[in-house]
């Protein structure tokens, strides 16, 4: 799951998955705004058929952090 | 459940009116650098707007599209027999603006009358009740109007709505219908998202004042007052995508109908990323995706029929359409619609100057 988290900050940041790691707090990222939010909700809404709520998204801060919601919501 | 189902009434003519001036959203840099424009115009799509000039109204507009219907489309006045006024911009606080429209349009004072304060849903709870209106046996057409002049109602200084909102009206006539036309509505609230599209002051809540009227600086570095709307991008997004995708899924199921059947899907146009994302769920084919975005932005209720007018055109005299109309916003509230527009007139958009 994390590595796929990571692929998908990856495409909607335009970075490459080598700058991306778990422990990161992605809002820290000079690309991080409120259009790279909706493009990450939409990519893993397109992945998982699931969107994650707004209050649920804020509460993680981390990559690793999305990853293990992620892991608890969502059908593999 | 606010499910309902209609037969033999449909939507019979369409026309729309966009104010004259138009805003190229890329020029739109007095606030936001020509860098930051881009990505907002290549993410919502909308590259172009309307915006109406200080002397004209959402009632003007409209009342010029009712006008088009009597011009170009061969609808007789005198057969209205009730009006209905969707729009978040009236002439006044009160009174409602449709009694003054029946006047300006000179219809009878038979005809009934009502405002109905909604925005981006508006086409689909206008629709509803025009089909209901229209059943009634001594109502011979129903004239719905959508108008919207949101240029005057967002700060020009708003990151997060100064691109989006485009001027315009339609009109559209609901009617007793020869053919069956199997009609689907679904009309939905969730009032709990009241905030996420809110004009805060001015209303009875919170009553105008020099506080309301202060711009304030926000957290993202908008500028706005409290008399201006305001929106949070992210919560509409997620309720978009949330609610709107289930409601289509569970409204066809009920009318039993597959997107194979479907010739257009007119989503609000809202933002083009919404909208696709909602489409690619579906698996939507894009030349069944209608959209007018790009040349008049988000008009409001005003924005699926003038989708409806300026993309289907003189393509629907002759022609039978299955269309799937869905409007989602403000309450927040949404629904959907699925009809068949069936040799429907439509006048093509026509510019307005004042």
């Amino acid at each position: 799951m994390l590595n796929e988290v990571i692929s998908i900050f990856a495409e909607c940041l335009e970075k490459s998955t080598d700058e991306i790691k778990g422990i990161d707090e992605f809002r820290d990222y000079k690309e991080w705004d409120s259009l790279a939010y909706l493009s990450v909700i939409a990519a893993i809404d397109d992945k998982y058929n699931h969107v994650v709520p707004l209050e649920d998204f804020r509460s993680c801060r981390t990559v690793n952090a999305l990853a293990e919601y992620l892991e608890t919501h969502v059908d593999k | 459940m606010s499910l309902l189902h209609f037969t033999n009434i449909g939507i019979t003519a369409l026309s729309a009116v966009v104010p004259s001036k138009v805003i190229n959203n890329l020029d739109y840099t007095h606030f936001m650098s020509t860098e930051e424009v881009a990505t907002v115009v290549k993410m919502t799509g909308i590259a172009k707007r309307r915006f109406a000039d200080g002397n004209t109204c959402s009632s003007d507009l409209c009342i010029a599209a009712a006008e088009r219907l009597f011009s170009e489309c061969g609808v007789d006045r005198s057969e209205i027999d009730f009006i209905i006024f969707v729009s978040q911009t009236p002439d006044y606080r009160t009174p409602p603006t449709s009694m003054m429209i029946q006047n300006r349009l000179r219809l009878s004072k038979d005809v009934g009358s009502f405002d109905i304060n909604l925005g981006c849903s508006g086409y689909v709870y206008g629709l509803a009740n025009a089909f209901l209106y229209a059943s009634q046996p001594t109502i011979r057409k129903v004239l719905l109007l959508n108008g919207e002049t949101k240029s005057k109602a967002y700060s020009t200084k708003d990151k997060s709505t100064s691109l989006l909102f485009g001027d315009g009206a339609t009109a559209t006539i609901v009617e007793k219908t020869d053919y069956t036309n199997p009609t689907f509505v679904s009309l939905k609230s969730d009032g709990a998202g009241f905030r996420h599209i809110i004009m805060p002051g001015g209303g009875y809540r919170k009553q105008s004042s020099l506080e309301t009227l202060q711009e304030k600086t926000y957290e993202d570095g908008s500028i706005r007052t409290e008399e201006h709307g305001s929106m949070d991008g992210a919560a509409v997004f997620n309720f978009t995508i949330t609610e709107v995708p289930s409601d289509i899924k569970d409204l066809m199921q009920k009318a039993n109908i597959g997107w194979d059947e479907i010739d257009y899907f007119v989503p609000h146009q809202a933002n083009k990323f919404i909208t696709d994302h909602i489409a690619k769920k579906f698996k939507v084919p894009p030349e069944k995706l209608l959209y007018s975005l790009h040349k008049y932005g988000n008009t409001s209720s005003a924005s699926i029929p003038l989708t409806l007018v300026s993309e289907l055109g003189d393509s629907a005299t002759d022609n039978k359409f299955k269309v799937l109309l869905s409007g989602f916003g403000v309450g927040l509230s949404w629904g959907n619609v699925i009809t068949e527009l069936n040799r429907c007139r439509i006048a093509k958009v026509s510019d307005y100057t004042s």
